[in-house]
């Protein structure tokens, strides 16, 4: 059977636009989040965000970096995210520059959960105001889901498999999941796999605050409003970003003499069939979802050491983490639990992808991100390990992302630290 | 260099990311520039926007370098 390893990480985040700044930030606890500056937010209700920083903030994104001047101009950040991280992957795992032949078998499994809304949004008011004569002819590509994929594939020459995930929240993971299968198919031997996100804008704040699922309560607080699994928690906080990794078969990988992360080996899942934001109120979705990864995997409950949760700080963070228990045993069976989006936020369509890379990184350096503001732990955390407020060195060798999205779609992920 | 030229070329600089000097008026947007038949659609309704000139679809397409741009606007301006 053809084994998949992960063999190069890329990730744009609100807490820097490298995978080691990002993963530093992480462990000392920084939190991404603060007022939206993107905009005027007198009148929305949310007015905070986790924005990916500027080039000249400390740990900010340089889209020059890797993406043509003009792409810049014709396409949406959560695009110019995406190819940024993607170029980080390969480099880091040495393909950046790869031979004819492998590009034929090397593909892009790229999504997002939502694709172009700022640009949709701004288009709409100049089809309104100045007519459709003055709509950019590269509204339609500047704005497409896999147009992530789409460029990525141009700019390195890549001619394997080409495809774009679109399950809003659970994007990423289904994205890597996916992708790791056409891999295991042999459709390809290399497969950039993962997701993106850049919604904060007037109508995805807007969008997102109607649905009543962004914390509005926090406004003047902006790094204390991101609180899974707290008493106080009221939403979650709006994240943006990518996260890209280099997925390869594991000969491949070995012959080449490739430095290898970990192996993924598990992939789960599920649909609610229940509403099209509310999660079941039993988790049965997220549970069907753990135990099919925990199966694929091979693995006993008791072998999972991390695991990266959805955790959103909403009302459902319960619902997960008596799903997780019922898999995993009432004490985890051992494994500590954080959210990482109490420090980035939620990146819709990119979390998934960028938790999974944090399940890598947990895995390589044997430490666990914390999950912050969690002060009063909310009933039903008794007993559970959800590292609040700083990171916790352990052994770490198997992890577990969980993904969930609207329209009750949910996805699993563990990797493993590689074994021959 | 007329002051339509000037403007042309700022436009030309911004929307296809080149450098300055390699838009001379001989140079072609697609062979020379890098431009793509869009790019040269955007273009064009950067100059209608800039000159409050209209180019219609058959003028455009007969567009295809620096100079036909700045001579079809110099000739149609109000």
């Amino acid at each position: 059977m053809r084994r998949v390893v992960v063999t190069g990480l890329g990730l744009v985040t609100p807490l820097g636009a490298d995978v080691e700044t990002v993963w530093k930030n992480l462990l000392a606890g920084k939190s991404g989040a603060g007022p939206i500056t993107r905009f005027d937010v007198t009148d929305q209700k949310c007015k905070i965000a986790c924005e990916v920083k500027p080039a000249d903030h400390e740990y900010g994104f340089d889209p020059g970096k890797r993406v043509d001047h003009k792409i810049q101009r014709q396409v949406d950040p959560f695009i110019i995210y995406g190819i940024d991280a993607a170029g980080q992957a390969l480099e880091d795992a040495g393909l950046a520059d790869m031979d004819d032949d492998l590009k034929l078998r090397t593909g892009c499994s790229i999504g997002s959960g939502i694709g172009g809304l700022p640009g949709i949004e701004s288009e709409s008011i100049v089809l309104h105001e100045k007519g459709p004569g003055r709509v950019s002819p590269h509204f339609v590509h500047g704005r497409l889901i896999n147009l992530i994929s789409g460029q990525v594939s141009i700019k390195y020459g890549l001619m394997g498999p080409n495809h774009a995930v679109v399950t809003a929240c659970s994007t990423g993971a289904h994205s890597i999941g996916d992708a790791a299968r056409m891999i295991k198919d042999g459709d390809a031997d290399v497969m950039l796999a993962g997701g993106a996100e850049s919604t904060i804008n007037p109508l995805g704040v807007a969008g997102f605050a109607q649905a009543r699922a962004l914390n509005c309560s926090y406004n003047d607080r902006p790094t204390e409003a991101s609180r899974p699994y707290d008493r106080d928690r009221d939403g979650f906080v709006m994240g943006e970003g990518a996260g890209v990794v280099v997925l390869e078969e594991y000969e491949h990988a070995k012959a080449r003499g490739a430095k290898i992360y970990a192996e993924v080996v598990g992939y789960g899942l599920s649909g609610d069939a229940y509403h099209v934001t509310a999660p079941h109120p039993e988790g049965k979705g997220a549970e069907l979802a753990m135990r099919m990864a925990l199966r694929k995997a091979g693995l006993a409950a008791g072998d999972i050491d991390y695991v990266n949760a959805h955790g959103t700080s909403t009302m459902a963070d319960t619902i997960e983490l008596a799903a997780v228990k019922r898999v995993l045993g009432d004490d985890l069976g051992g494994a500590s639990m954080s959210s990482t989006k109490s420090a980035i936020g939620h990146l819709l369509g990119g979390a998934g992808a960028v938790e999974t890379i944090f399940c890598i990184l947990a895995i390589r350096d044997q430490i666990v991100p914390p999950t912050l503001n969690l002060h009063n732990p909310d009933e039903g955390t008794e007993g559970v390990d959800l590292v609040p407020l700083t990171a916790k060195p352990r052994r770490v060798r198997a992890a577990l992302n969980n993904s969930f999205g609207f329209g009750g779609t949910n996805a699993s992920v563990i990797v493993k630290a590689l074994e021959d | 260099m007329s002051d339509t030229a000037d403007r042309v070329k700022k436009i030309v600089v911004e929307h296809l990311g080149v450098e300055a000097d390699k838009v001379t008026e001989e140079a072609s947007f697609i062979d020379d520039l890098g431009a793509d038949s869009l790019d040269i659609v955007e273009l064009v309704m950067a100059f209608e926007e800039e000159f409050g000139v209209e180019i219609p679809d058959d003028a455009a397409e007969k567009i295809s370098t620096v100079s036909d741009a700045i001579k079809y606007i110099d000739e149609n301006k109000g």
